[in-house]
């Protein structure tokens, strides 16, 4: 392959694939190796996925809207598979990046010793999630839907023990399921229309027949409720606080984006095809994404408040946090001001860093408790490891003095972001979904007021909840404090910075997701960027290659 | 033609969701297999029925569109059937894990109080 910046595009696709292959001819033994070469690649990724995000802000001559297109195989546009780089997929992709690191550093300090391949499942379980954020085809989508689900169901299941694997099957029924749901909703929406091209599709909704467009709507609503699940909505979310709680800690830690994938597709999707421009299409499902949305706030508000552990509490702040970006989604496809949109995304940036910061500081603060250590005992018994001696040894890593006032400060950030309080940046974002909403005549007061009263309602239920367990955990415990290794400081730490940059950095981080939601909002500038996409072949480039 | 693919699909998927919503692990799984062929099917009839119409066309000439079946959902449908399939097998092993740890069938690994 003769590298050219425009394979760059499928370059977050391709260097999980290829790592995750090489990963599972090593032997389970060679952890160092595989250790490696999993750090290799998510640096790899990261790089490639911060330049896709700089590339994707373009110059001031294209209006900092620029879209890269990888067409797969060089088929023309409708007809093959398109990778689409937008500022949207460019964000979540170095969000991707930036949760899998100090998840997979986290994992040196024993979690990857639990069971077996778990840096390839976790290297495919990127590749799916890269898939699934650059792909402009709604079969490919279904497609690396099933590669990151696959993955997942290896990682939930990581480390065995009665727990997970009933946590698991549930999980594996469910999402099974969804994704027959998914596949009617996609031949459904093929039936109605011909194509399977976001962009196509998004320029034939306006000029659809009614009775077309009564399948298309059908397709598009069971499509939606397949993301939804994985969303995370309230009627569909029982299988999700189990699930994201029995999971091993760097597993939970990267499921905290698992559920922001089901977002992001609604989003784009939404705002696809049911835009302002879309006809009598338009606007087709606000209604839900707003009550579903608040309804998830309010399920996750309760569940906070009545959680007795920081794992079912982190769950349920998954929830909070994906039901108020989908309602703050379907306030924007009602035609609210892309204020609410930008707001949204920076929220969606600032509560996923910190749901999955959560996740790994579980581990640690209850390890005093000899609950976990109990747990990891049992659980290494039940997958009948052969490496039991190994196990035996000291663990390597240096543990940290001082550790309970680093844990609780970190742990105090991280419950200033989830609740929404000034400086970090979940009030920042909370802040900008409000002022768009109480500014917007698009939407009805009475709506607006619901969703700001329920907001900070979340807020404060977070702020009580995550202060008790940390009361519990900091102040009142006796005993010895808990020994944490470096490596699984480390990660916590890294996420702490990344919060604090994504504070000082905040105005320049908020005109990227304003700018990032003033083109969602235009969907035919993507629309006919992708259509009119370029081939390798037409350009006297004959570096034609299917890379797939 | 239509009327018996349809009625196959319908069955095939109201007894593939009563068999899903039933407690015993394996009657979830069949459940499953018996929902991915009704959507198969359903994949495959998105592409209109046809009878005697190949879904690729010959190289060269002139080509009547009309003559041929859309080669789309027939694609789709293959790799949907490999993916249901995989994700099947992985469901059975879980389920298998299941059955060994909890010692019974139940999806919710223990027997409700009767």
């Amino acid at each position: 392959m003769i590298f050219a910046p425009e394979h760059l595009i499928i370059a977050p696709v391709l260097i999980p694939f290829f790592a995750g292959a090489l990963l599972l001819i090593y032997a389970d033994r060679q952890r160092q190796a595989k250790m490696l070469i999993s750090l290799v690649s998510v640096g790899a990724m990261l790089v490639a996925a911060v330049e896709l995000l700089i590339r994707s802000k373009g110059n001031g001559l294209t209006g900092g809207n620029d879209i890269g297109f990888y067409l797969l195989g060089d088929w023309a546009s409708p007809y093959g598979i398109i990778l689409v780089v937008d500022r949207l997929a460019a964000m979540m992709l170095v969000l991707t990046a930036l949760l899998a690191l100090p998840a997979l550093v986290y994992s040196a300090a024993g979690w990857h010793r639990q069971g077996q391949h778990f840096h390839a499942m976790f290297q495919f379980l990127l590749m799916g999630l890269n898939g699934a954020f650059l792909t402009g085809d709604l079969f490919n989508l279904f497609v690396f839907f099933e590669v990151l689900l696959a993955a997942s169901y290896g990682l939930l299941l990581h480390g065995g023990g009665q727990l997970r694997v009933r946590a698991g099957m549930h999980y594996i029924a469910i999402n099974l399921a969804a994704s027959l749901l998914f596949l009617i909703g996609v031949s459904l929406v093929y039936g109605a229309t011909g194509t399977l091209n976001m962009a196509h599709l998004s320029n034939l909704v306006a000029g659809l027949q009614d009775q077309q467009r009564a399948l298309f709507h059908a397709g598009a609503a069971i499509m939606g409720i397949a993301f939804l699940v994985k969303a995370g909505i309230w009627p569909l979310s029982f299988w999700l606080p189990t699930a994201y709680m029995a999971g091993a800690a760097p597993v939970a830690a990267v499921f905290a984006i698992m559920t922001k994938v089901g977002v992001y597709v609604i989003l784009r999707l939404s705002m696809l095809m049911f835009g302002a421009g879309a006809g009598a299409s338009a606007q087709f499902g606000a209604g839900v994404l707003i009550a579903g949305g608040m309804a998830t706030v309010a399920f996750g508000l309760l569940g906070v408040l009545a959680s007795q552990g920081l794992g079912r509490m982190a769950a349920h702040l998954v929830l909070v946090s994906s039901g108020t970006v989908l309602a703050a989604t379907g306030f924007t496809v009602a035609g609210a001001s892309p204020q609410i949109l930008a707001g949204a995304l920076f929220y969606l940036l600032g509560s996923t860093l910190a749901t999955s910061a959560l996740f790994l500081l579980i581990e640690p603060m209850s390890r005093e408790e000899g609950g976990i250590a109990a747990m990891l005992a049992l659980t290494a018994d039940a997958y009948g490891l052969d490496e039991r001696e190994e196990d035996r040894q000291p663990e390597i890593g240096i543990a940290i003095p001082g550790t309970l006032t680093v844990l609780g400060l970190c742990f105090g950030v991280f419950a200033m972001v989830l609740a929404g309080l000034p400086p970090l940046p979940g009030f920042i974002g909370k802040f900008g979904i409000l002022r768009g909403l109480l500014g917007s005549t698009a939407v009805s007061p009475v709506m607006s007021w619901a969703f700001t009263a329920l907001l900070l309602l979340a807020g404060f239920a977070t702020l009580i909840g995550l202060v008790r367990i940390g009361i519990q955990t900091f102040w009142a415990s006796d005993g010895e404090p808990p020994r944490v290794f470096a490596q699984e400081f480390a990660p916590i730490l890294l996420l702490v910075v990344l919060l604090l940059v994504l504070t000082v950095k905040a105005d320049a981080a908020m005109r990227y997701m304003q700018q990032t939601a003033n083109a969602l909002l235009q969907p035919s500038i993507y629309a006919e960027g992708v259509l009119g996409a370029p081939r390798a072949a037409e350009n006297g480039d004959a570096k034609a290659e299917g890379a797939e | 033609m239509e009327a018996v693919l349809s009625a196959a699909i319908g069955i095939l998927a109201a007894s593939g969701i009563w068999l899903l919503l039933r407690p015993r692990s394996f009657q979830v799984i069949v459940g499953l297999c018996l929902l991915s062929y009704a959507v198969n099917l359903f994949i495959f009839a998105m592409g209109r029925l046809a009878i005697g119409a190949p879904p690729i066309m010959p190289r060269g000439g002139f080509v009547n569109p009309a003559a041929y079946a859309d080669p789309v959902p027939q694609a789709l449908v293959l790799t949907a059937i490999v993916i249901s399939f995989a994700t099947t097998a992985l469901f059975l092993v879980v389920l298998i894990a299941a059955r060994g740890l909890t010692g019974n069938d139940h999806v919710d690994g223990e027997e409700r109080a009767p």
